[in-house]
């Protein structure tokens, strides 16, 4: 086996040492009735070159080189070269979670850079080390809010990620974390202020937000923060989409942010691994879940890195943790600041400012036709907007496919009121040939009868 | 020798050179340089201040401003600070540190896999559902399990949703029951797990061999025991050869069996937990299965189940049409519900599969001897003079105490930071509990025989210094870029992001 660095003989000289007859004196402590005596049913050793072939075949048989409008949660940006050409060194690749500073620096000082740009980005005061993803980072904060302020309910906006709020419940079922729901403005796709206020007591640990929201909106974050705070409740606002940050003002009125940073140089890769963060306010840091990177010298006084504040995690805390996370996405993490790192002050408005004039032009171009009309078109959107079409979404995505577009996701599976309604993003990637393409097959709906 | 004269190996591993210093990015930064260049717009400009109105951004991040040849050289000098398997041995304990072959990079970044958005229509993610498909078959026949789900996104996440499956199955039962034993040998995620499903954890006393006592084990477990958590191997190196009985022991009063699949590097091709009584468990795709550490992540915790728990996987749950293609299934009105948007860390599931498409079923049970006689080696060679606190025979780890170095004054700590002067990454410190001083050593199957030969000669001649030069040892490393770091002021005033009024320190 090609990754096995030894010959047979050295490990028939390696038994002798040990004085071991054969390998299966060392496997003699598992009873013989639970010990294996057959091959394992797994396809046959492969060749380097026919793993690449089947991986490759697999891809072929995804049906590549659509031109895709998809979002709700996972977004194509293009990714610099760089990311990937430093991310794989070994050095990074191949690394454990920093506890033994003095060799793992490098991603020590990494990590430093992320928390930092998160923090920037976001406007809060400090960020982590990473979480697995927006989902989780979201359920996690509604934990972390619930032990800040002592408090057992929750409030999430309808217009959070249906995904993430799946999430939330699961988690908040077995911590006695009722979730209460607002529902959202049919005019504007923005939360309904006025269900929060009614929602929200002065038992309400949390009020989850996400902005720009699952329609794309961005939600008036100043106004839904003095509901939460005129009740002592935390709020946590969720961004699912992270370049958005680029050009829409931070959710700096927030106690917690919970990030999913993949728009920021991460792959689709089918959903996942992605990069969650958690940033918050300084006075909530010590109740706040996963890894942090501290600043500290060593003995002769040069600057260096550690994990800290480690009395909050399982491995010293145990079931008194504020969480159970142990390993997170570090190497994701570092893709991220890579990204950040290119684009730079800058590029991150440039590249934001692309996307509003793509989604911009995107939602004119589609809804100009009779049968289809942008559903909360007065709100301030980011790259996503919604259609309502007469037409049923399964006939007009078809004609899409076979222009090999793929269209925006129904809404129905989550939001059954909003009938034929469906979810378009259109980041900096998207071009307008592909835009008018799409209009003009969308438009093209078979006359009836 | 006194420890201002760094001294250094004579093992012949290492030889000093020369580390670049690399401030923070956002020290390096200048206004106006670039490294994007983003393609002219091909729609019409828009006026972002006037469309987002109030929620337009007026002040940017600060974000650090630098041209690419900058990055590369940022990056790369920060890399050459780490230490990595790439470089050499990576002996901790309890998270085998394996080659991770990069095959398995190349295929996971190729462009139909990587690029496929996770809302595709089935009918164009056929290639991928196949992918995740295939590397469930191979972990059910590994695991000797029923069911598996790959959503959890690392192994204490595996560890939630497989309590999860364990509470919603006695939930069916009428009741969720209280209580989750875990043996002081876990590790901390398990506790921590069990807290966030809403149970109370149990300590459970290991035996005088570090094992599962018995009868503490028959005298806690009750009507309210909802299942022991238990890693196997324990976390001592050691195989619960009394598995079938615990497991006895657990069903006769309805509780179940977990296993934290932690340590599974030590049973692939050789034994298989649903064969001896485990009733769910979770795999760490980034130990057992070569998908890299990366620093701390990303990792993949799938969780294989009995069928009997099956109806309770999380949502959605992969399945297959009648004309033989795949598709999710949503509808699973007995699930534990979602832990993780979408589907889970599918970059690892190819990696994964990678790794057992490379190895076969005789490569992997070959992995598995040579990760085991690596660590019966190790523990041959170094155990006249480091304690062995439990002589059970070991598995692929092996765990020693620093009693006979405490008596000098010198402790697990500061041999493991020692090794690094003998360049290697130190072993696992102070873990498992139960062993007071531990030195958890993990070789892994990656180890060729120079290399063990050179970490044995390396602890051999840190045990001489333990004995001649003690001080030598407790102020290690001394080759490294910088020494021991002042984690106490650290976490006292904490600094965890820099700041632009912030002084540059040397």
């Amino acid at each position: 086996m090609r990754y096995l660095p030894k010959s047979p003989a050295e490990r028939e000289q390696m038994l002798a040492e040990i004085g071991a007859a054969s390998i299966d004196d060392l496997f003699a402590v598992i009873p013989a009735a639970y010990r294996l005596n057959r091959d394992l049913d797994v396809p046959r050793q492969h060749a380097e070159s026919e793993i690449i072939d089947y991986f490759r075949a697999a891809a072929d048989k995804n049906a590549t080189g659509y031109a895709s409008f998809l979002g709700a949660g996972a977004y194509r940006h293009y990714r610099p070269v760089i990311i990937d050409s430093l991310v794989q060194r070994g050095e990074f690749l191949t690394s454990y979670t920093p506890y033994q500073a003095e060799i793992t620096q490098g991603t020590l000082q990494a990590i430093f850079e992320f928390q930092t740009m998160i923090a920037e980005l976001t406007g809060m005061d400090v960020a982590n080390a990473s979480m697995y993803d927006g989902s989780t980072g979201a359920a996690e904060a509604a934990m972390m809010a619930a032990r800040v302020t002592g408090r057992h309910q929750a409030v999430v906006a309808s217009t959070v990620h249906p995904e993430y709020r799946e999430v939330l419940a699961t988690y908040a079922k077995h911590q006695g974390l009722p979730i209460g729901l607002a529902g959202y403005d049919a005019k504007t796709g923005c939360i309904d202020l006025a269900a929060l206020e009614m929602a929200v007591t002065n038992e309400t640990a949390a009020v989850l937000v996400q902005s720009p929201n699952f329609f794309g909106v961005v939600e008036d974050i100043p106004a839904i923060a003095a509901i939460a705070h005129a009740k002592g409740a935390l709020l946590i606002v969720s961004i699912a989409e992270a370049v958005s940050l680029g050009i829409v003002r931070p959710p700096i009125e927030a106690d917690i942010v919970s990030m999913e940073a993949q728009s920021f140089g991460v792959a689709l890769s089918y959903g996942g691994p992605f990069c969650g963060v958690m940033a918050c306010k300084e006075q909530y840091i010590r109740q706040m879940p996963g890894r942090l990177v501290g600043q500290t010298t060593d003995g002769s006084g040069y600057r260096g890195f550690v994990l800290t504040l480690a009395t909050r995690e399982q491995h010293i805390r145990r079931e008194k943790a504020t969480s159970n996370i142990c390993t997170n996405q570090a190497l994701v993490a570092l893709m991220a600041t890579i990204f950040l790192t290119v684009y730079g002050k800058e590029g991150i408005r440039e590249l934001a400012e692309h996307n509003l004039a793509k989604a911009h032009y995107a939602a004119k171009a589609l809804s100009q036709n009779q049968g289809t009309t942008q559903l909360f078109a007065g709100a301030p959107l980011f790259h996503e907007f919604v259609l309502q079409t007469e037409e049923a979404p399964a006939a007009w995505s078809k004609r899409l496919m076979d222009e090999k577009i793929v269209g925006g996701i129904e809404l129905s599976r989550w939001y059954p009121e909003l009938g034929n309604a469906t979810l378009w993003c259109a980041t900096e990637i998207i071009t307008r040939a592909q835009i008018d393409t799409a209009a003009k097959v969308l438009a093209a709906a078979p006359v009836e009868a | 020798m006194t420890s201002n004269a760094p001294t250094l190996a004579t093992t012949g591993k290492v030889r000093p050179h020369q580390t670049q210093n690399e401030a923070l990015v956002f020290e390096k930064s200048s206004p106006g340089k670039r490294a994007y260049k983003l393609p002219p717009l091909d729609v019409p400009p828009v006026d972002s201040a006037a469309l987002l109105g109030a929620a337009h951004r007026t002040t940017p991040g600060l974000l650090p401003e630098l041209s690419e040849i900058e990055i590369i050289r940022h990056f790369t000098r920060l890399s050459t600070w780490n230490y990595a398997i790439d470089l050499g041995m990576y002996p901790l304990g309890s998270c085998t540190m394996k080659y991770n072959p990069r095959v398995n990079e190349l295929v996971s970044r190729i462009e139909g896999l990587a690029e496929a958005h996770p809302y595709r229509p089935d009918s164009l993610a056929q290639g991928i559902l196949e992918v995740i498909d295939l590397l469930q078959r191979c972990l059910i026949e590994i695991t000797g399990m029923d069911a598996i789900t790959l959503q959890p996104a690392a192994g204490a996440h595996g560890e939630f949703t497989g309590i999860l499956l364990v509470r919603a199955w006695h939930q069916s039962q009428g009741n969720p029951r209280r209580k989750i034993l875990i043996p002081d040998s876990a590790h901390g995620t398990n506790p921590a797990t069990a807290a966030i499903c809403g149970y109370t954890v149990e300590n459970l006393k290991s035996n005088a061999e570090g094992g599962i006592d018995l009868e503490a084990l028959t005298r806690q477990v009750d009507e309210e025991t909802a299942a022991l958590m238990l890693t196997n191997p324990s976390t001592i190196g050691v195989f619960e050869s009394r598995i079938a009985r615990i497991a006895e022991i657990l069903h006769a009063k309805g509780a179940l069996l977990y296993m934290d699949g932690a340590n599974m590097n030590a049973l692939v091709g050789k034994a298989r937990p649903g064969d001896f009584g485990v009733d769910v468990m979770h795999l760490n795709l980034h130990k057992t299965f070569s998908t890299p550490h990366g620093g701390g992540g990303p990792g993949s915790g799938p969780v294989a189940c009995k069928a009997f728990l099956e109806p309770f996987l999380p949502a959605p749950v992969l399945v297959q049409n009648q004309n033989g293609t795949k598709c999710w299934e949503y509808e699973r009105p007995q699930s534990v519900g979602r832990v993780r948007a979408f589907y889970g860390n599918t970059g690892m599931f190819i990696r994964a599969l990678a790794y057992i498409l490379a190895n076969g079923p005789d490569g992997l049970r070959q992995t598995t001897e040579d990760a085991v006689l690596n660590a019966n080696y190790i523990r041959h060679k170094l155990e006249d003079l480091y304690e062995l606190p439990y002589k059970t025979a070991s598995m692929h780890e092996v765990v020693f105490s620093d009693k006979r170095q405490a008596a000098l004054g010198v402790k697990t700590g500061d041999i493991a930071k020692r090794l690094i002067d003998y360049g290697f990454h130190p072993y696992t410190v102070s873990f498992p509990l139960i062993v007071h001083g531990a030195l958890m050593i993990e070789p892994t199957e990656s180890e060729s025989l120079e290399e063990l030969d050179l970490f044995i000669a390396a602890m051999r001649s840190i045990a001489r210094e333990v004995e001649e030069t003690p001080e030598l040892v407790k102020t290690a490393p001394h080759s490294t870029r910088v020494s021991r770091l002042d984690e106490v002021q650290a976490a006292r005033k904490p600094v965890l992001r820099w700041r632009p009024e912030q002084q540059q320190a040397p």
